[in-house]
């Protein structure tokens, strides 16, 4: 036995080195008290033109995810507390459009991330817009029941007329695909617009009856108009309904819900709809032949789906897949197995829940967590303990885990970005119009927190922020494109230099990462690659080879400087830097190529670290695994078994040798938001069991169990 | 209602086409083309729909056609007979009529008749038939004479009467007119019977046309007489023995359908069981006209006038009729839809589109398209192709399935239903599916021409292969409901996914409706009944009521005090769960109906039709089934495939929804009532409490999860290896 002297910092890093870590020997400090909670999906939009699919959360927080990247979120708009999102849509090609309570219609740069400009519809809050068929004008139904048109030109939206005004709120519209006439949802009715006239030319009441017993509304939460003059209506009282718009008269109907029915959307080729109810379910409908030679078709609910616990208060169809999110947090894309042309991994479900973006940063020296919520901060310290134990095993704590600072941001603008350095004396984060930076000095058991006056006025928004490894410099990549340098001394910051963008792009670096030894930084955006700036001589130094899939993490690696590049694909590069090439084990990697369950995996690696005293190890890590990468060893084939849960019992050490490969996976920890290497023998993980989540969301529609 | 449609006029350029008309227009193998040959040389094969000849022979300058040409259903080759004597036989590809195969026959011949199913036959002058192939091994047989030298034939019809081929023939008199005489020819065994045909009052007319249509028993014979009025004779099929000479009387069906002095020719002929189609002028001085008739209603449903005159001959083959009118061989397709409510109120659809009507009424996929039937007469000598018919009927692999279906057309019951266990044995195809659809759609469409036709054990075969469903053949359901065939409606209760609610209902309304004896001699399959009427376990009923209620002991139960009536007689309440209140029979098929899928909401309006003592009686059986699975702890029924519990309690409602005000009225449903209302309030004492112990238990699940879970904070070891 050891003794221990427990409480100092030093004797915790004796205790490891007594440890004698073997091969991967670790203490796991396993965090559970990031109370992180997503907000609930609101409306989503998919581009067809460049398979994107855009994403509203109800705090206002818009995501753009790539469905041809393996679903990846590459970009993302801050939430904004007056700025809830009720319609979401892409018109002229690749322009987003986003309307609110707040009146407002938005356009978003998806080039420099952040909000082009808003204009007020001044017809109250706005409850649904659309994009007419040609994509030049937009449509919004406000509160005051008014519908308004506005044209798109190419810098701005001009309001051109308004529509018939109508008793009560429009909550839905939907554009006829050849664009003359529009259907639009209000309370109890759908009207059918002339767009040339701007009259309502029918008024089709839909039945409050539900079953049997008369509601006091029907709200018509969706409406699609189809070609052939089909108005498809989704309601309250739970009813898909047909009507003939020609005549406004109900061609049929079906009650799907004991719920309301929340959302709608139709196939570009009208050939099938989905639909998306309070109770969780998704149900889709297909026009299919009434018997099989017959040309005559009907609509038919063929497919229900329980995705989701709570309401589904938007869809998407895209050509291959069924999109729903909801209240649950959950984005689902259930693919159409008959849409899908192979029959590979993309034909699997994908339930998108946590960001694919580190909301958590962690001071080594101090052993501290920075935890970033949508408007504040937490800082906590971890615990420590005296003991050791075997593979498995849950240590006693000597001490538990400390919550030291709440940091309320002020302003409605949700937090963008946040870091902490790692000596644990700096914090900075950003919102969409201010930057942060505070200091930190620890005085014993107090904390004391001062904000640093005299920003440079430039500062005022970050897309991301780092710290050098020796916490003396500051990196921070605005939405302009620009990268700025600042130096860190004596409790002030001084600004050192800015990298301006490459001539012409305006793209925002999401991605930072620095060298250990501060000599260089790298920094990615979302499509034009990789570039490395030498610190020291403060310009660029080279740009790695573009490549198709856009960058979810990267990282350095001391000593060497080999550029670590995780992609969307799943793929994981070595680029070395000094060398400005890939790294020979980088080429080997590619030539052998990765072992079929690793490209598998569907959440992206979000972090890389390495191991201080291991050269040959990469850690990386998504939502479900945490894997170090021994480089030295040989890579898995796809025949060997890439991920092995049983610790080896009594094998000889000839068979571990002979079937030891590169990849050591461990999947004790999920979902995994963040781990890192906090010194050579241990980690720290931060889990979010779904179960907490859901358990902090409001109760969703009870079904009983027994009885009726 | 009786239409034709649009009129397509063919070019007889080609024809040389006489006063006396065309020798005739026959039908080919396939459906849109027909033979055409005049009365002078020539054979021309049109295909309608193109409006133009496919092809066209005649035969040597010198020789002349006496016998229309027909084709050969087998083989798809061509026959014809000139000079009388002469017979030609070929196919599409040969060009030259003389160098094709030629057989001189011993006597004259009347005519060749070729219809579907069968070999053509050739009718000689002299009255003898033969078989083609009998004929053609022996061409110099001698030819025996049938009818007396002073007897002419004048008009001659071959049928198929279930599955036997069947020839009728008329002859007259040649020195008297107004002496007819039928004879019906029969094959295997050839039999022959002569009828005379009395025309009754009006001796002196002369018949100008006859025409005949067949059902099961009688040639129904249609004669028009030159007093322009129609007459009707039925001659029976088969011979009723004895009598050597019969005699045939014939009754006045329509009268004066043309004008009764028109010199030109006049012709009749059947459409359908109740629609005739005439032509002739009608007044003496109009011009001719083509007009049918409805003879069940006696009413004229269109007419179609030709003004440029006629050669008086009609024929009709499929959907369409043939005449010459002025240069042009005519067309017109006549249409007859079974008039109804429906069709008289518009709400009629279309259900096919008049070009689809010869397809199945499913996808062929893939795998179909290689099975066209009729593909395989092509190229080749007539000699080989003569050997080629033999050799296909050996092959059974590729189109055993089409040799099947051309069975269903024609073959007896007993034969089919051989075919159809042959072909069910043979390895299953891929098309497999597709072609016991066809098998079914061609039995059930044969059903629907011949009302005697129900080949019933065919129909449970292909049943049992698990390939049906009611969407793939409604018109099998609507069969064995219209026969009342109780057993095979429990098969397709229990085999079919998809029956519509309104035809389950109409199965539930005939079984609750037949007599219990004709149900006995039924045999039903019993598995889903077990044993009913078994009293052994009746003691021990009594003993698990209380565990099966969850603790709700039904002394307790505030309902039985306001139930005096039923505390009395508590003996009655067990006589009344130990018999079964309907017969086994009954029961199982009452079970078939407890499994099958419906929808509420669909069912609900046709279980309000049912008379309210078969809903007593429904209730009472199913009160019987809860009562027997509470019998048992796991509550479920004995037997193989029994309904289930919550099936049984679905149906009560069900039942009760739709017919409680007439139930709540009747004195024998009273006790019934009672009894299902103090199980309802115990049900749902039940239910509540056990959705009280589900959310104690969703607690008790919460506290044991947080002692389960880590807690939110941990140091743990982890080793990589």
């Amino acid at each position: 036995m050891i003794n221990w002297i427990p409480g100092t910092y030093c004797s915790e890093l004796l205790t490891v080195s007594l440890f004698r870590p073997g091969m991967g020997e670790f203490k796991v400090h396993r965090v559970r008290f990031f109370n992180y909670i997503p907000s609930g999906i609101r409306c989503v939009a998919y581009n067809n033109q460049s398979n994107r699919l855009a994403v509203s959360r109800t705090d206002g927080t818009v995501e753009i995810y790539n469905l041809s990247a393996n679903y990846f979120q590459e970009k993302f708009f801050p939430g904004h507390e007056s700025r809830s999102t009720e319609a979401l849509c892409w018109a002229e090609g690749q322009r987003l459009f986003s309307a609110g309570l707040n009146g407002e219609i938005i356009e978003y740069d998806l080039q420099a991330l952040n909000i082009k400009y808003a204009v007020d519809a001044f017809g109250g809050p706005i409850w649904s817009m659309t994009a007419s068929p040609s994509g030049s004008q937009l449509l919004v139904g406000c509160e005051d029941g008014s519908v308004k048109l506005f044209q798109i030109t190419p810098e701005k939206i001009e309001f051109e007329r308004n529509f018939d005004r109508q008793k009560s709120r429009i909550l839905s519209l939907s554009w006829h695909p050849s664009g003359t006439h529009i259907a639009a949802g209000s309370i109890d009715y759908i009207s059918v617009f002339d767009v040339k006239s701007g009259s309502a030319i029918h008024k089709m009441m839909v039945d409050r009856q539900y079953m049997g017993v008369s509601k006091r509304k029907c709200i018509v939460w969706g409406v699609a108009f189809l070609s052939d003059g089909t108005v498809i209506s989704v309601d309250s009282a739970g009813k898909v309904q047909f009507w003939d718009s020609a005549t406004g008269t109900l061609a049929k109907s079906h009650l799907i819900a004991n719920a309301d029915v929340q959302s709608i959307a139709v196939a570009e080729q009208e050939d099938s709809f989905v639909v998306g109810t309070a109770e969780g379910t998704v149900f889709h409908f297909q026009l299919v032949p009434v018997a099989s030679s017959s040309t005559e078709k009907q609509w038919v609910r063929t497919k229900p789906f329980q995705h989701h616990t709570h309401d589904v208060r938007t869809v998407a169809h895209s050509p291959t897949a069924l999109i729903s999110g909801g209240t649950d947090t959950h984005l689902v894309i259930r693919p159409l197995m008959e849409k899908v042309e192979v029959k590979n991994y993309d034909a699997a479900l994908r339930k998108i829940t946590f960001p694919h973006r580190r909301l958590i940063s962690c001071s080594k020296k101090r052993q501290l967590l920075l935890f970033q919520f949508a408007h504040h901060l937490e800082l906590w310290r971890l615990g420590s303990t005296v003991a050791t134990g075997k593979n498995g095993d849950t240590l006693p704590l000597s001490k538990n885990a400390e919550h030291l600072l709440h940091l309320k941001t002020k302003g409605p603008e949700n937090i963008i970005c946040s870091c902490i350095s790692p000596c644990g004396s700096w914090i900075a984060c950003s919102t969409a119009s201010r930057f942060f930076l505070y200091r930190l000095t620890y005085q014993h058991d107090n904390l004391s927190l001062k904000r640093v006056s005299k920003m440079p006025a430039f500062l005022r928004s970050a897309v991301q922020i780092l710290f050098s490894e020796d916490s003396a410099k500051l990196f921070v990549a605005s939405n302009q494109g620009s990268l700025h340098v600042g130096q860190l001394l004596e409790g002030r910051f001084r600004h050192l230099h800015t990298f301006q963008p490459q001539s012409g792009t305006v793209e925002a670096m999401c991605l930072l990462a620095v060298s250990p030894d501060g000599d260089w930084l790298a920094a990615s955006g979302t499509s034009a690659g990789v570039h490395v700036y030498s610190v020291k001589h403060l310009k660029l130094h080279c740009t790695v080879p573009a490549y198709n899939f856009p960058v979810t993490a990267m990282a350095i690696a001391p000593n060497t400087n080999n550029l670590v590049i995780a992609h969307s694909d799943q793929q994981v590069f070595e680029y070395s830097i000094p060398g400005k090439q890939y790294t020979e084990w980088s080429r080997t990697v590619q030539k052998q190529g990765f072992h079929h369950l690793w490209l598998q995996r569907d959440t992206p690696i979000t972090h890389i670290s390495f191991h201080p005293k291991r050269p040959m190890h990469i850690l990386l890590h998504d939502a479900y695994m945490f894997c170090i990468i021994d480089k030295s060893l040989p890579l898995p084939n796809d025949k060997t078994l890439l991920y092995n849960p049983l610790p080896p019992k009594s094998e000889s050490d000839v068979v571990r040798r002979r079937t030891a490969h590169a990849f050591k996976i461990s999947k004790i920890y999920k979902p995994l938001l963040f781990m890192d290497l906090l010194d050579e023998g241990t980690l720290v993980a931060v889990e979010r069991p779904l179960d907490d989540i859901i358990a902090q969301l409001p109760p969703p529609i009870k079904k009983k169990k027994f009885g009726t | 209602m009786a239409t034709l449609e649009e009129e397509i006029a063919l070019s007889t350029v080609v024809l040389g086409a006489g006063p006396d008309g065309l020798l005739g227009v026959e039908p080919t193998d396939k459906a849109d083309q027909f033979l055409v040959t005049d009365s002078g040389r020539t054979v021309v094969h049109y295909k309608v729909s193109d409006q133009k000849p496919l092809g066209s022979w005649s035969v040597k300058q010198g020789q002349v056609i006496t016998c229309p040409a027909v084709c050969s259903f087998q083989t798809g080759e061509y026959i014809v007979v000139h000079d009388n004597k002469v017979l030609r036989i070929w196919n599409n590809e040969d060009v030259n009529l003389d160098k094709v195969f030629k057989a001189t026959l011993s006597a004259e011949v009347y005519r060749i008749h070729s219809i579907q199913g069968t070999e053509p036959v050739v009718l000689f002058k002299e009255g003898a038939v033969r078989g083609l192939e009998a004929l053609l091994e022996e061409p110099q047989q001698k030819i025996e004479a049938v009818i007396s030298d002073e007897e002419v034939i004048k008009w001659t019809k071959f049928f198929m009467v279930s599955k036997h081929p069947v020839l009728i023939f008329i002859t007259e008199k040649q020195q008297q007119h107004g002496n007819y005489f039928a004879y019906v020819q029969m094959f295997n065994p050839c039999t022959l019977s002569k009828y005379t045909l009395l025309l009754g009052e009006e001796e002196k007319t002369v018949i100008k046309n006859f025409t005949a249509s067949v059902d099961r028993k009688f040639i129904c014979l249609m004669s028009l007489s030159s007093d322009g009025c129609i007459y009707e004779s039925l001659i029976p099929v088969y011979p009723s023995d004895g009598e050597k000479n019969q005699k045939v009387v014939r009754s006045l069906l329509l009268k004066t359908v043309v004008s009764g002095s028109a010199q030109k020719s006049v012709a009749l002929t059947i459409l359908d069981q109740n629609h005739v189609a005439v032509l002739g002028p009608p007044l003496p001085a109009s011009k001719e006209c083509l007009s049918i008739w409805n003879i069940k209603f006696q009413t004229l449903q269109t007419s179609k006038e030709l003004p440029q005159g006629t050669s008086g001959q009609l024929w009709y083959y499929g959907e369409t009729l043939f005449m010459l009118h002025g240069k042009y061989l005519t067309v017109i397709p006549y249409k007859c839809e079974a008039s109804s409510l429906a069709g008289a109120l518009g709400k009629l659809k279309h259900s096919q589109d008049p070009g689809t009507h010869t397809i199945p009424h499913f996808v062929n996929w893939e795998t179909s398209q290689g099975c066209e039937p009729g593909s395989q007469n092509s190229e080749q000598s007539k000699r080989i192709l003569r050997r080629r018919k033999t050799e296909v009927s050996l092959q059974p692999e590729v189109p055993a399935s089409t040799q099947l279906l051309l069975n269903i057309k024609k073959d007896s019951e007993k034969h089919i239903e051989i075919e159809l266990r042959k072909f069910l044995a043979l390895k299953q195809t891929p098309d497999f599916h597709t072609v016991v659809g066809d098998i079914v759609a061609g039995l059930l469409g044969r059903c629907k021409e011949e009302p005697s036709f129900y080949p019933r054990n065919c129909l449970m075969q292909l049943i049992q292969t698990h390939m049906l469903s009611y969407s793939l053949c409604p018109g099998l359901l609507e069969i064995a409901l219209e026969k009342t065939d109780v057993q095979m409606l429990q098969l397709c209760l229990q085999q079919f996914p998809d029956i519509p609610e309104s035809v389950t209902c109409t199965c539930l309304k005939i079984f609750l409706s037949i007599d219990d004896d004709s149900l006995r001699e039924i045999d039903i399959n019993m598995e889903s009944v077990s044993d009913y009427n078994d009293t052994a376990q009746d003691e021990n009923m009594e003993e698990q009521t209380g565990i099966l209620q969850n603790g709700f002991s039904s002394e307790e139960d505030n309902c039985n005090s306001c139930d005096p009536e039923l505390n009395q007689k508590p003996q009655d309440a067990t006589q009344a769960t130990t018999s079964c209140p309907v017969i086994p029979q009954r029961a199982a098929l009452l079970n078939a109906i407890l499994h099958s899928a419906y929808s509420e909401i669909f069912l609900l309006p046709y279980l309000k039709d049912i008379p309210a003592q078969h809903v007593t009686l429904f209730l009472q059986y199913l009160y019987f089934l809860y009562l027997k699975c509470s019998k048992n702890a796991t509550m479920t029924l004995p037997g193989i495939h029994p309904p289930t519990l919550s099936q049984i309690m679905d149906w009560i409602c069900l039942l009760l929804d739709a017919n409680f005000t007439v139930v709540v009225m009747m004195p024998e449903a009273k006790r019934l009532l009672m009894n299902l209302y103090k199980f309802v309030k115990s049900q749902i004492s039940v239910y509540s409490e056990l959705n009280k112990i589900e959310v104690s238990f969703r607690e008790l699940q919460k506290l044991n999860q947080e002692k389960h879970s880590r807690g939110l904070y941990s140091i743990e070891v982890l080793h990589l290896f």
